[in-house]
């Protein structure tokens, strides 16, 4: 690819995540399914963004790419200005742990874990010492309106506040990207509503760009930015 | 990802699923248990089959017609009195050459009888073979030369005849014949389960009259020191196969017994140790199963780690640990009960038990070995889990 630059970009200049012509074809019984088929875009930091389609679109596809936690076939994607073809394993696990803050649609907590030692778990990967884990996770539950639910445990709390408390898990590294996937797929609406407006507050405060991953128009609506996806290509990325 | 977090969370899983951590520990447990005892009961076998050689006597050769192997028949004796002054000849010092001639006989004074080993010697035989007087005087020259009627008592059998009565100068009868006491050995414990407290020693040309037999068992050397023991006992079995052509003669001593001994209950023992290992394999393999399915059923729990910055070493060193920590706890509760074990076992019964450090060393070892080696492939399947398809599973 002629966009391949020498080395990692200044961090403070570069998009938080740029990709160039993204593919992503794997085996699926023995018959190659192509999920992305050249998909380039660019998320600035502290933007709002949501990709937006049907199942099947390739949308989730994305989003495991632009998290890092797959890598393409072919394209080049640059996280925080790091082009991730570069990285070992190890390497991308760190940047994930850096860079990148997930929620997922399941909010996806360890079970028999308090809701401040799940906050405080990516900061265990980081090596950090116990106790500024507690205390960063603490602060973490509070700006998500927890403060009163740390030694909870998932079961002991409702599906919106194990989802509060999986965004909080997401901000405690103080990533660049928050990724969020369906995050109000296994709300009502009204903590739905509530899901939502708390990533618009950090979107708005802190300047941390969201990636919003859904099929509902509604939800999308909350980001400036529809990416629209179908059949593993971007139909529509316009600003509303 | 720091060590000791690693640990912590290991242990923690072990705990959530604590029955399933403790019936897994159990074939470590037993395992362990198994090699520990097994190892203590047969190195306690050989210590004390070791120590009832080392009581025989110290550079002690003793000298037997025919060729000694383990389990063989003892041969016809050709020896006799005339082949103890030749012996003593060859040796040069004729205190250092003993002889014997035993017999199983009854033994009475009054009503009471005891059925004893009466061996016939002569008066090297106190020296050669340490055995202290305890009362009274040992046999002498004089007795073999003129073949007094005269006896010296093992002190379980002066026990048993005479109680609290002093033995000295009373009659006893053995075979038939009345001897007289002159003396009394102190107590040295038995040898290979004979009590040598339950001789009496007579004269050995008294004992050939008095059970009609010309020959003698064999007769027995003692040499100065321990280097003189293989030249002396060479020299002595050549000049008798000079003598008596054709004949083969042994020459057993107790660095050859203890060596003999020693390899045998050494490999038995190593058997022991093989067969508990086996159980300690078995254990292991269960550990792998467990956490095999641990694994699995944890694969959304090793996706989201991954997701949140865990690098497949990461992941590998938490399900390593916590295999090993199954199989170490599993093996020090093993050692805890495994001593406990052989103390009551030697504590209680006859079997002989000794707990060596090297056992408990090696027990732990292996259980920590087990672990690793049945640990990897069920740590290594979690580490390369791919984090997609891992947070997608049910």
């Amino acid at each position: 690819m002629t966009l391949r630059t020498g080395g990692p970009d200044p961090v403070t200049t570069a998009p938080a995540i740029e990709a160039v012509d993204l593919a992503r074809r794997y085996q699926l019984d023995g018959v190659a399914v192509e999920a992305l088929r050249g998909v380039s875009l660019r998320i600035d930091q502290g933007e709002f963004a949501a990709i937006v389609g049907p199942s099947g679109s390739g949308k989730s596809t994305l989003m495991h790419l632009l998290g890092c936690l797959d890598r393409p076939s072919t394209g080049v994607l640059r996280v925080n200005g790091v082009d991730i073809s570069r990285l070992s394993d190890a390497e991308l696990a760190e940047l994930r742990n850096k860079t990148i803050g997930f929620v997922f649609q399941s909010f996806h907590l360890l079970a028999r874990t308090s809701a401040l030692d799940n906050v405080a778990l990516p900061l265990v990967y980081r090596g950090l010492g116990r106790a500024e884990r507690r205390a960063r996770a603490r602060a973490a539950l509070e700006s998500v309106g927890l403060g009163h639910r740390m030694e909870h445990r998932p079961s002991q709390m409702s599906g919106g506040e194990q989802q509060r408390v999986a965004i909080a898990r997401a901000l405690v590294g103080e990533p660049k990207v928050l990724l969020a996937d369906e995050p109000t797929g296994n709300l009502d609406t009204s903590n739905g509503a509530e899901v939502m407006a708390i990533l618009d507050r950090l979107n708005a405060d802190g300047g941390v760009a969201v990636v919003l991953v859904t099929h509902e128009a509604e939800i999308a609506a909350h980001a400036r930015r529809q990416i629209h996806v179908r059949d593993g290509l971007i139909e529509r990325d316009s600003a509303s | 990802m720091r060590g000791g977090e690693a640990l912590v969370m290991a242990l923690e899983a072990l705990r959530v699923n604590r029955l399933r951590s403790v019936l897994t520990m159990l074939g470590v447990i037993i395992g362990v248990l198994a090699v520990v005892i097994l190892v203590a009961i047969g190195t306690g076998a050989k210590d004390e089959i070791e120590k009832q050689i080392s009581g025989l006597g110290t550079n002690i050769i003793l000298v037997v017609p025919g060729r000694i192997s383990l389990g063989a028949a003892p041969s016809q004796s050709k020896l006799g009195l005339a082949d103890v002054a030749y012996v003593r000849r060859v040796v040069g010092d004729p205190s250092k050459v003993t002889v014997s001639l035993q017999s199983g006989e009854t033994v009475r004074v009054g009503r009471t009888e005891v059925f004893v080993t009466v061996m016939g010697t002569d008066q090297n035989m106190v020296n050669i073979f340490e055995r202290p007087v305890g009362k009274g005087r040992a046999l002498s020259e004089t007795d073999v030369d003129t073949r007094r009627r005269v006896a010296v008592l093992g002190s379980e059998v002066a026990d048993r005849l005479f109680g609290d009565l002093d033995p000295i100068g009373r009659q006893v009868t053995v075979a038939g014949a009345r001897f007289r006491v002159v003396g009394v050995y102190s107590e040295v414990g038995q040898t290979f389960g004979l009590s040598r407290d339950q001789e009496i020693h007579i004269p050995v040309t008294t004992a050939q009259r008095l059970l009609g037999i010309e020959r003698i068992n064999g007769l027995a050397v003692g040499a100065s020191g321990p280097e003189e023991i293989d030249p002396l006992s060479d020299r002595v079995t050549a000049a008798l196969r000079d003598r008596y052509p054709g004949e083969q003669f042994s020459a057993v001593t107790q660095t050859a017994l203890l060596g003999t001994v020693g390899s045998v209950l050494g490999m038995l023992t190593g058997v022991l140790a093989a067969i508990a290992g086996i159980s300690l394999l078995v254990g292991g393999v269960g550990v792998s199963n467990i956490m095999l399915v641990s694994v699995r059923e944890r694969t959304r729990e090793i996706g989201l780690r991954k997701a949140l910055g865990a690098r497949q070493r990461d992941i590998l060193a938490q399900f390593l640990i916590e295999a090993v920590l199954l199989t170490t706890i599993g093996g020090l509760i093993g050692i805890m009960l495994g001593v406990g074990g052989s103390l009551t076992i030697a504590a209680l019964t006859e079997v002989p038990a000794s707990i060596t450090w090297w056992s408990i060393v090696l027990a732990f070892g292996v259980s920590a070995a087990v672990g690793v080696f049945f640990g990897v492939a069920p740590a290594r399947r979690a580490g390369r889990l791919d984090p997609v398809i891992a947070l997608r599973a049910e």
